[in-house]
Formats: C-alpha cells, sequence, structure tokens
C-alpha cells in the first residue's frame, strides 16, 4: 500500500468532519431526528402529513451549501461516464433504501450512537466499495 | 423552529462535506482504493465527525426529548438482518462505482454538477422502484 500524500488532506477533511458531527448534533438534539441522508429524502418519496417541512429544509440546507460555501473552491475529479453514473445511482438508492441507511445514517450517527447494526452496515458497505474500486480500477 | 433548525443543519452539513473533500468522487474513490494510491481522508472525516456525535447522541439518548419539543426518534432495532448486510452491499457497489454517496451527491447537484445530477435522478428512481417493489410483495403475501 502506498499512501496517495498529493491528495491526503488530514486537517480539512477532519475539521469538515467535525463539522458534520455538528450538523448531527443540531438535528437530533433540535428535531430529534437523525441526519441519514438516504433515510431523509426516502421520506419524501414517501409522504407523511407533518413529516415533511424539516426533510425539505435538511436537502435545501444540502442544494445551497456550495453557494455559501463558495469561497473553498473544489474542482471535483469525476471519471465515470453517465451509463456508470445511472447505474450507480440506481444501486445507491435501492441499496440505501433496503438496508436502511448509507453513510450518514449508519456510518456517522450509527456509529456515533454504537449501534451494532450501523456497525455492521458500514462494514459491509466499505468492503463492498473497497471490492468494487478493485474490480474496476485493477482487473477491469 | 423545527424548519429553521433543519435547514440550518443542512447547510453546516453541506460546508462540512464541502471542506473534508467528500465532495471530490476521486477523494472517495482514493480512499476505497486500498490497492493503489491511497488517501486516508474519509477515515478523518468519519473520526471528526464520531468524535462530535457521540456527546450529541448520548446527550439526545440521556434527555429522551428534543430541545425543540418533539420527541426523540433514535432507532431503536438492534436486529442484524439478511436485508440490512445486502442493502448495504448493493449501496456499497454502486458507491464505489462512481464515487457518489447521497450526501455529496445532493450537495454537487447543488453546485450544478451535471454528472450528480444524473447520479441523484438515478438514486431517487432506485428509491422510487424500491418503495413500489416493497408494495408488490406486501401484496402478494
Amino acid at each position: 500500500m502506498t499512501i496517495d500524500w498529493s491528495h491526503f488532506t488530514p486537517w480539512s477533511s477532519l475539521a469538515g468532519g467535525m463539522l458534520i458531527g455538528v450538523a448531527a448534533a443540531l438535528l437530533v438534539l433540535l428535531n430529534g431526528r437523525v441526519a441519514g441522508v438516504s433515510g431523509i429524502v426516502g421520506g419524501l418519496l414517501v409522504p407523511r402529513a407533518g413529516d415533511i417541512g424539516w426533510r425539505l429544509a435538511f436537502v435545501g440546507g444540502l442544494l445551497v451549501a456550495p453557494a455559501v460555501m463558495a469561497f473553498y473552491a473544489v474542482s471535483p475529479r469525476i471519471d465515470a461516464g453517465f451509463g456508470t453514473l445511472a447505474l450507480a445511482g440506481l444501486l445507491v438508492g435501492a441499496g440505501t433504501s433496503y438496508g436502511s441507511g448509507c453513510t450518514s445514517g449508519h456510518g456517522v450517527c450509527g456509529l456515533s450512537r454504537l449501534s451494532p447494526r450501523s456497525l455492521v452496515a458500514t462494514a459491509a458497505f466499505m468492503a463492498a466499495g473497497i471490492a468494487t474500486v478493485l474490480v474496476t480500477r485493477h482487473f477491469l | 423552529m423545527n424548519i429553521v433548525a433543519a435547514l440550518l443543519s443542512g447547510l453546516v452539513f453541506g460546508a462540512g462535506l464541502i471542506l473534508s473533500g467528500m465532495t471530490d468522487p476521486g477523494k472517495v474513490i482514493g480512499f476505497l482504493d486500498l490497492a493503489g494510491r491511497w488517501d486516508p481522508s474519509l477515515a478523518f472525516v468519519m473520526g471528526g465527525a464520531i468524535l462530535v456525535g457521540v456527546f450529541a447522541f448520548r446527550l439526545a439518548g440521556a434527555r429522551g426529548k428534543a430541545f425543540l419539543g418533539g420527541a426523540m426518534h433514535l432507532p431503536q432495532r438492534r436486529d442484524i438482518d439478511a436485508r440490512l448486510v445486502a442493502g448495504s452491499v448493493v449501496f456499497g457497489i454502486g458507491w464505489g462505482l462512481a464515487g457518489f454517496c447521497p450526501g455529496p451527491a445532493l450537495v454537487s447537484f447543488g453546485s450544478g454538477v451535471d454528472q450528480a445530477a444524473v447520479f441523484v435522478a438515478a438514486m431517487l428512481g432506485g428509491m422510487v422502484l424500491y418503495h413500489a417493489a416493497e408494495r408488490l410483495l406486501k401484496r402478494a403475501r
């Protein structure tokens, strides 16, 4: 294993991670809700009365974050074509619904709650992600 | 007030994703690429988030009620079933294919990245398909 020192950003990643933790803290302490992005979005697709506004507001916050953070330039490296992106999106949408969570719900909030379910889910999607990258980047 | 709190939380969450570098799919794939040139940054993101989250969720659990007055909706399930593992594996495959997971994809969509728009549309499609399949299965039972 070689470390990619040119892209490794320990400090900004740690600080960004702590901001994510603060956001999750705000949502759970003020609203009593878990900041799981797939769960929040999924709840909008089967809407229940009185359970829509906060979900829309949270997603709205995510969508306007780039405008607020405009001073911090990120140039995304996306090498997936549109076909791959569509397939990936489909798998992520169905998989997170079926497995009740994603990187935020299981990975951040679930691990913070020391939930055994989330630990298993996080291990599973990490392992699957690592295996997928191994196959697509090194064997195909 | 709940709406304002949720908006603020989403905004801070998105800012954290941007600052941490997670809106760059190349950085996510760099973390998952153990056999290539490995970028450990994502571990620092999760570590930082959990460092803060542990205290918040401990307080939330002890209080049992939201500060704005509503109920505390914390997951209660503790069983580990096949759905949890299979769903997470399917999610992980999609994550590894493009380097996008739901949060960063929405933030990137917000910054006008075409590829993120395609991913988000397909992700919503995947969620709709799941709900449709669940309804069909329920009816068949």
